[in-house]
């Protein structure tokens, strides 16, 4: 067992709590450095895409899991990121200018949809951002002119300082590059006063507000956030797919990432990164056992998005923690060995929380 | 003359079109105002409710009207049951876990539908079906009067249940104040499941009611998205708003698709409702509430 001994107010904001966990994220990285010269073509594309959600994912994680405030249109954000990376590649804007860019637009598109709306409850941020996306998705649809409609739209190979990064192996370096600044931006945000402020507003934003903490502005900022990071990702899912569609981005891709958050665990950036495993794992092992499944289950039309449906639903009602908590409980259960009872890890009996008073 | 007569027929077509939406987003209002939950899967259970009514009355050869009540109350006891065996285990969670959860069983629902009747649209005969009246050379389709008509008795009979009945009132009381409510002696989870109940009862009127208009088929669910906006112009939580909001909807969205070009009329609800929550986020009958820390 490992006892923290604190010796030092900076002890905790730390990034890593002591050094066992500094060695082990530390092999993790050297493995993820040293994976495409292990693992073959179509692995680390896949890997790659796992990259991508989880950005998206981490994205999101700072506006559900860390704030309380729930985004249904994440797909659309994604969608925007990536229109524009891949429009302004196609003008000859070099890949270094437009992949900020995407994010930086989609912070901007953010923030114009979370001003307005999030001085109401959360519940109107879901639904606004589930009309936002609708509207979106319509958009890239019918604007033929900029996205080239349901013709596709071909992206251009990016370069950086004239090298092509070409192939999954490109994708894969950038993705984990961007993934790692954006988990560091995610973390030291996470230690801040600010990063402080969100978890008080996700945990009463009564009692937030009579601390001085601004609502609107700290809630928008965190909106605007998540969509650029969601950005981001839109930006590298374009050369991931290499090919756009319009309907790719519709409100099924935003349940998945609302899967990830949850799935993953609320409340926890490694969540973000299992949760983001999951969602893309999941489809591969559909494909994989399809042919063997019983009575013809694996032909059904809507396999897929009912999957995802019944794991939410499971994983809201029996295991709230999501993944990230099942390690937590796993890692608990070693620590504790012979000591682990029965009322362990039994929830504490819950009462309906209104927020209403007349 | 010609251009009158057209505008009037576009407005009773969105009127009817419009109280489709009213009476979804009525379930969600009544759930919102009672449980403080939303039911993101009010649509896919008004589809579930299309589909028994279709079981019922071409399957099983059922009349119409004996078909459709009956369809109406067993999506109203699906409904308890959905409360009673899940919803209610998420109580204390927050708020947009409810949301996820609800959202989840919407798939699940489809897939169901999906297994069971297919994924082809079907339809049933009803009395309306295919028919005209002629009101002062104004030809106005049945089924879309019938809409009309049954979303205002439905009105007239929840108004006669909520403040004439027991029931009807212990809801109110429940809705207003649970904890005064459970000191009162009114048994607040089973009133809770109740409103479920009448909640899934109002959206397969609904989808009944739909059917000689549009046909039943797997994602009709997703009507449930234009309904928010009708909800949000209400104020959500205001049971006559949703309605007033729905028809609102139902009207702009058809001289959307009159006078503007093709391909807007499907985003028309989703721009009136973010238009509606930059305007005015609180609704047109907002009730002024504070919050509980």
């Amino acid at each position: 067992m490992r006892y923290l001994f604190r010796t030092h107010y900076q002890q905790d904001i730390t990034l890593f709590r002591h050094n066992g966990d500094r060695f082990w994220y530390g092999l993790l990285v050297l493995l993820v450095l040293v994976a495409p010269a292990i693992l073959g073509e179509f692995y680390i594309g896949e890997l790659g895409a796992v990259f991508i959600f989880a950005i998206a994912g981490v994205g999101l994680m700072l506006l559900v899991g860390y704030t309380g405030l729930i985004s249904l249109g994440h797909a659309a954000f994604l969608g925007i990121g990536a229109y524009v990376n891949a429009v302004l590649l196609a003008k000859g804007v070099p890949f270094l200018v437009t992949l900020p860019l995407a994010g930086l637009s989609t912070a901007l598109c953010g923030a114009a949809i979370g001003r307005p709306t999030l001085r109401m409850s959360g519940l109107y941020l879901a639904i606004a951002t589930l009309a936002f996306g609708s509207i979106v998705g319509t958009v890239f649809q019918k604007w033929t002119a900029v996205t080239g409609g349901f013709d596709g739209f071909a992206v251009p190979t990016p370069t950086i300082f004239g090298y092509p990064i070409e192939g999954a192996t490109g994708i894969y370096y950038v993705s984990l590059l961007v993934l790692v600044f954006v988990l560091w931006v995610s973390a030291n945000l996470l230690r801040s006063p600010t990063g402080r402020a969100m978890v008080a507003i996700r945990d009463s934003e009564v009692s937030a507000q009579s601390m001085g903490i601004h609502l609107a502005r700290y809630k928008t900022l965190v909106f605007a956030v998540s969509a650029g990071m969601t950005g981001l990702a839109g930006g590298l899912f374009a050369h991931y797919v290499r090919y756009l569609a319009p309907d790719a981005f519709d409100v099924l891709l935003s349940v998945q990432f609302v899967t990830i958050v949850f799935v993953g665990g609320l409340g926890s950036l490694r969540g973000a990164i299992l949760g983001a495993m999951f969602v893309r794992l999941l489809p591969q092992l559909i494909a994989i056992v399809r042919d063997d499944l019983p009575f013809g289950i694996g032909r059904l039309p809507g396999l897929e998005p009912s999957l995802f449906g019944l794991v939410l639903v499971f994983v809201i009602l029996f295991q709230p923690g999501g993944l990230n908590g099942m390690w937590l409980k796993m890692k608990q259960w070693f620590r504790a060995f012979p000591f682990k009872r029965q009322t362990s890890f039994r929830r504490q009996k819950s009462y309906a929380r209104s927020e209403r008073l007349r | 003359m010609e251009d009158a007569a057209r505008i009037l027929q576009l407005i009773v077509n969105g009127a009817a079109a419009g109280c489709i939406y009213g009476l979804i987003a009525l379930g969600f209002v009544l759930i919102y105002k009672a449980t403080e939950m939303v039911n993101f899967a009010q649509g896919d259970v008004m589809m579930l409710g299309g589909f028994v009514a279709f079981s019922l009355i071409a399957t099983f050869h059922l009349p119409y009207w004996v078909g459709g009540l009956l369809a109406i109350l067993i999506t109203a006891a699906f409904g308890y049951a959905l409360d009673a065996f899940v919803l209610r285990r998420v109580i204390g969670q927050p708020q947009f876990a409810v949301v996820m959860l609800t959202l989840g069983l919407g798939f699940i629902f489809r897939a169901v539908a999906g297994i069971t009747w297919g994924y082809d649209s079907v339809a049933f005969n009803t009395p309306f079906t295919n028919k005209t009246v002629n009101v002062g050379g104004l030809v106005l389709g049945e089924d879309n009067l019938s809409i009309i008509v049954g979303t205002v008795l439905l009105c007239a009979v929840l108004y006669l249940f909520f403040s004439k009945t027991r029931v009807g009132v212990a809801m109110q009381a429940a809705s207003q104040n649970q904890l005064a409510a459970y000191y009162m002696g009114i048994p607040v989870r089973t009133i809770f499941s109740l409103i479920w109940a009448i909640s899934a009862g109002v959206a397969c009127l609904a989808g009944i009611l739909l059917s000689p208009v549009s046909m039943i088929d797997v994602n009709m669910g997703f009507l449930g998205i234009k309904a928010f906006a009708a909800a949000v112009i209400g104020g959500f939580g205001s049971i006559p708003g949703s309605l007033i909001g729905g028809v609102i909807v139902g009207i702009v969205e058809q001289f959307a698709g009159y006078k503007l070009p093709a391909g807007f009329q499907e985003v028309t609800s989703n721009a009136v409702l973010l238009l509606m929550l930059f305007v005015r986020p609180q609704g047109l009958f907002a009730e002024r509430m504070g919050k509980r820390v």
